[in-house]
């Protein structure tokens, strides 16, 4: 199992103790602002990792482009400055996962980082091939967390993954799926085997995931990371076109961003966001959504009506 | 690919406009000054498209067929791949265009022209010239800089239109030369589409007017018989 600093992870814990558990349980406004970063607990360990990640989809795609290449070195820094662990990517995003090696190596390999990968081939055999692949990419030791990726060949890819943790290659195994496909494939599986992640698309207009699949994995005990929290950034454009409402500012955000993101991490069965961005000032907005007071129920339905009319 | 209906376009473009446009940056700095080379290249087949000559059948189709093989290495494979899987597919489809050239224009020696005879031969040196002089300068009037400017024998777009004003002019239709070129603009005017690029419709529409001019050359000579039965 990967080596954690039990300071870290102590202070880590703590930081949800009292921001994420307390902000839950009292009434809309919970807590003055602080440093620390809201993190939450994945259930199958008790470690926790802070509830606002790093998408890879798209952004980190820029070939050999050095420019393009330094300016996401930046942001991994900012995301790491600002208390950011879970970075996720996958082969199927083309040059993300050299990019994000190339980001780590600048970075002298961040001991905070929680590596979030994926495999994605339809040969079950080539797997472990394809996971060697992405880990000499990453220039990592081995992943925090392998995912089968949009569920292709996933009962081949979960018998690997499961072996795999079983050896130590591997700390947590999941599968994932992005706007709403196959979910009464995502349930089964969940249902019938011992996952740590499963990663699902959610957002305040796409919210089908509430009605089961996080409840599902509330009762299983698996975290549950979300993807596109921005719509790939059609979300944040459409609202930005409109004023941020001033019940934003009682839970501490200054743009839809921030706003968005926190009424995703503050359903009780997420456990991470992974926002992606090429801006090293989107990566400290992102990342300030794990901070502050945070939405109650109450406010989490009126932000849900709110954005609706728009 | 499961429920394959909910996916969209845009769920297949894995890589920003930025960085779409970057690599022919990057790429321009990387090969310069081929540019030049390919640019006389332009110019040389249409002199031999206007002038005439035995030999000016297979020095087009080879000239063709170096730039299409151009692009599939240097491009597609070397550049494009980084950041689009489907690159490599790409690149087999260039090859096979500059082996059919090969096979169609130089081994068999099957492209004739007759450029300047009729209207379908002028609207095919238009094109040509339209490839070579015109379609590079639409990324920079759209606002992109000069240095990401796609230019013929280097760049996929300028390349495929050029050679679909070539087989146009040619004397008979080469069908078979055709459909890559043509395939190709759908799939670029697609990509840009998807990327919301201003100047996303062009090569599609220049690609449509391909098709008429063919449809036409195909159908013309046809209707007089058919007129006179």
């Amino acid at each position: 199992m990967k080596d954690i600093p039990r300071f870290s992870r102590r202070r880590l814990i703590g930081s949800f103790a009292v921001t994420g558990a307390a902000a839950m349980l009292l009434p809309r406004i919970a807590l003055p602002q602080q440093r620390a970063i809201l993190t939450r607990p994945i259930p199958s360990s008790k470690e926790a990792i802070p509830v606002v990640g790093l998408g890879s989809w798209i952004t980190f795609n820029v070939g050999d482009d050095p420019v393009a290449r330094d300016a996401c070195m930046e942001v991994m820094r900012a995301f790491f400055e600002d208390g950011g662990r879970l970075i996720d990517s996958s082969p199927m995003y083309g040059s993300s996962q050299k990019v994000i090696g190339y980001g780590l190596a600048k970075l002298k390999q961040p001991p905070s980082l929680f590596s979030a990968e994926k495999v994605w081939i339809s040969s079950g055999s080539r797997g472990p091939g394809q996971i060697e692949t992405s880990r000499r990419y990453w220039g990592v030791p081995r992943f925090d967390l392998l995912q089968v990726h949009n569920l292709l060949s996933w009962e081949d890819h979960l018998k690997t993954l499961f072996a795999m943790k079983a050896a130590g290659q591997v700390r947590y195994v999941g599968i994932t799926t992005s706007e709403g496909r196959r979910h009464r494939d995502i349930e089964q599986i969940m249902r019938t085997q011992p996952l740590d992640f499963v990663q699902v698309t959610y957002n305040i207009l796409d919210r089908e995931v509430e009605e089961r699949i996080l409840p599902l994995a509330r009762d299983r005990g698996i975290a549950v990371i979300v993807n596109r929290p921005f719509r790939e950034g059609e979300l944040t454009k459409k609202l930005q076109r409109h004023p941020l409402p001033n019940w934003a500012a009682e839970i501490d955000c200054t743009s839809w961003a921030q706003t968005i993101l926190k009424f995703i991490v503050t359903h009780p069965a997420v456990t991470c966001a992974i926002p992606a961005t090429t801006r090293v000032d989107h990566v400290r907005e992102n990342l300030a959504a794990a901070r502050g007071r945070l939405p109650d129920a109450a406010m989490r339905a009126r932000m849900v009506a709110h954005v609706e009319k728009l | 690919m499961s429920e394959w209906w909910t996916y969209s376009l845009a769920d297949f473009l894995m890589f920003s406009p930025r960085t779409y446009y970057r690599l022919f940056e990057l790429y321009n700095l990387a090969i310069w000054p081929l540019q030049i080379v390919a640019l006389a290249l332009g110019v040389a087949i249409l002199a031999l498209l206007l002038r005439g000559g035995v030999w000016r059948g297979r020095a087009v189709a080879a000239m063709l067929a170096v730039c299409w093989a151009w692009v599939a290495w240097a491009y597609f494979l070397e550049r494009y791949d980084t950041i689009n899987w489907a690159a490599s597919y790409f690149a087999v489809g260039f090859v096979i265009e500059a082996l059919l050239l090969v096979w169609t224009g130089v081994v068999r020696d099957r492209l004739r022209f007759r450029p300047g005879s009729d209207l379908i031969g002028r609207a095919g040196i238009c094109i040509v010239l339209f490839a070579l002089f015109l379609l590079p300068l639409i990324g920079p009037l759209a606002g992109r800089p000069w240095l990401q400017v796609e230019l013929f024998g280097v760049a996929p777009d300028p390349t495929a239109i050029a050679t679909t004003g070539v087989l146009i002019a040619s004397h008979r239709t080469h069908w078979e030369l055709l459909i890559i070129p043509l395939l190709w603009c759908v799939i670029s005017g697609t990509t840009l589409w998807t990327m919301q690029s201003p100047d996303a419709l062009v090569v599609p529409a220049v690609a449509a007017l391909v098709l008429a001019l063919l449809g036409w050359k195909t159908l013309l000579p046809r209707l007089p018989s058919r007129h006179e039965a």
